[in-house]
């Protein structure tokens, strides 16, 4: 995507005096994103002296670093020069993760309330919920937890307005146009419409974290029985 | 080989200087409140600047060494005594094998840290030996230490008696109080806040809540006015960021914070200032006064340069062997 030539972004913000954020647009849109995830890339291939970690989200990229040893100046300068560099987001090749999910039942509480609310059958909503490859936009909110963009408008629902004070690991999902899966047991606001058991954070393992931001998801149903039409 | 931990409160925990590189996963980092007091004691005891160290608060934190060990005590509001005989914080000390220390958290402050000569040894969880509690991660077990643990410790890096005696004098330390004046580097979302709600923010005192853990500090005061049609999208979080939700209330956000967040942040507190702000107790009052990053910058350096420098003074008392 090709900014507008009034476009204020990218811009570079300092945030305290030891970190600062490099925002690529201000909306949550696909491109933007890949070019966040990017961005990263680059500034992994050719770290600059000082800099601590890297966290990408939807449209931004968070950058810690040292003060005693960089100054923002000198580290905005470093960016600007990958910045110009960017190649096109077009074409990159991004990893395809599949997720077994139990859909209603005990495993998807709210299942039955997105449904109603879209005045859809619960079958409906999982062959929507599943009719898609959603990107993961950024993780947050708990170690693991993806933020998976893009659900389709029709089984958009609302998050509760208590949230619940224990969310199962594994759950799936909805809030407004979102989707997610719960990584670990934890407090969660979110409809849940399902749950899985594929294991998305296991601390002891050499690769802790099954998915990573920029990876497509898939949900595929696992059985049906508890929703006939 | 071990340090048998005798009593301490409910929020003892292991910390290394923090666990980096997962946060792109939603992991967060943990580490020292006061990262000042944290480098400090481990430089006291010659160790490598991410060794891991016991971060505690009240009523402090008592243990028996099994062996002759250096340590040094460090924080805000805190006395040592080894077999009852009182002895200086914020100096490295010899303790012989078989010594009851007792660290005894005063009324002022909040967080004390404990680094022996050697580290505490505890398993690296995603490369990091800091507990971070919510998750059940890192440290020892992933849980807040308890009376009977057992902690191992590592070799030590220096000849016990002759580094002992070593001492950060008060004006090389952060200038700790009950109240502290915490400096801001405004944004990045100083555009969310209208004129009259950073006013507010840079005029009001905010009393540090009791609603508070290592992940933030809620703070109370007057509500700080918000540009209501402003929709944020979650971005990434720092140490000091000061969130600021719909109510008005600004929140510190800690070494355990969630790594995202969708509130917009008027502000972030200095590097320099940030262990004050740690050492803040709930009901203590904060005011925040807005400074540019250049000079947010020497004031860090010129207070971190004393410890990377290893800036210490000799306490004539406490050289060698002789004590303990």
């Amino acid at each position: 995507m090709v900014p507008a030539f009034d476009s204020p972004y990218p811009r570079i913000l300092s945030v305290g005096d030891a970190a600062l954020t490099i925002e690529l647009g201000n909306s949550i849109d696909l491109a933007i994103n890949r070019r966040v995830f990017m961005l990263e890339q680059a500034l992994q291939t050719t770290p600059a002296k000082g800099v601590i970690d890297l966290v990408p989200t939807y449209r931004s990229l968070l950058v810690l670093f040292d003060p005693g040893i960089v100054d923002f100046q000198t580290l905005s300068q470093h960016i600007h020069n990958h910045l110009r560099d960017l190649p096109d987001a077009q074409g990159q090749q991004s990893r395809e993760v599949i997720i077994p999910v139990h859909y209603g039942g005990e495993d998807g509480p709210d299942l039955a309330f997105v449904a109603e609310l879209n005045h859809l059958t619960p079958r409906e909503v999982i062959l929507m919920h599943c009719g898609q490859l959603y990107p993961v936009y950024m993780m947050g909110f708990t170690p693991g937890f993806p933020y998976l963009g893009g659900p389709e408008e029709r089984i958009a629902a609302p998050r509760l307005a208590s949230p619940r004070t224990l969310v199962k690991a594994g759950s799936v999902g909805i809030a407004g146009q979102q989707t997610g899966i719960y990584p670990i047991d934890s407090p969660g606001g979110w409809r849940i419409i399902g749950r899985t058991d594929f294991v998305l954070f296991d601390p002891e393992a050499d690769q802790p974290f099954a998915l990573s931001p920029g990876d497509l998801v898939r949900f595929v149903p696992l059985h049906e029985d508890h929703h006939d039409d | 080989m071990t340090i048998e931990i005798l009593a301490t409160g409910p929020a003892a925990t292991i910390q290394d200087s923090g666990r980096f590189g997962y946060q792109r996963y939603g992991m967060p980092v943990s580490g020292p409140m006061d990262a000042f007091a944290f480098q400090a004691a481990n430089i006291l005891v010659d160790n490598d600047t991410n060794s891991a160290t016991i971060e505690f608060t009240a009523p402090g934190l008592s243990f028996v060494t099994t062996k002759p060990r250096l340590i040094a005590v460090t924080g805000y509001g805190l006395r040592l005594f080894i077999n009852g005989i009182e002895f200086p914080v914020w100096m490295s000390v010899f303790v012989r094998k078989n010594r009851e220390v007792h660290i005894e958290k005063t009324s002022e402050g909040m967080w004390g840290y404990l680094a022996v000569a050697g580290g505490f040894r505890a398993k690296r969880i995603m490369g990091s030996r800091a507990t971070y509690l919510r998750g059940g991660i890192g440290g020892l077990e992933g849980r807040a230490l308890l009376a009977g643990d057992l902690l191992k410790v590592g070799k030590p890096g220096v000849d016990l008696t002759t580094a002992a005696g070593r001492t950060f004098l008060p004006e090389t330390r952060p200038s700790y109080n009950a109240s502290p004046t915490l400096r801001v580097v405004m944004g990045p979302q100083q555009d969310s806040f209208s004129p009259k709600g950073i006013e507010t923010f840079l005029s009001q005192d905010y009393t540090i809540s009791t609603q508070s853990d290592r992940m933030g500090y809620r703070c109370e005061g007057t509500p700080i006015e918000t540009i209501s049609d402003q929709s944020f999208i979650s971005d990434g979080i720092v140490n000091g960021a000061i969130q600021v939700p719909a109510g008005g209330q600004p929140i510190i956000m800690m070494a355990d914070h969630q790594t995202t967040g969708g509130y917009p942040k008027i502000g972030v507190v200095t590097s320099a200032d940030l262990p004050l702000a740690a050492q803040t107790q709930p009901g203590g009052r904060v005011r925040f006064v807005a400074v540019n990053i250049d000079s947010a910058v020497i004031a860090y350096r010129a207070r971190w340069q004393a410890l990377l420098d290893r800036n210490w003074s000799l306490h004539e008392t406490f050289l060698g062997n002789m004590q303990a």
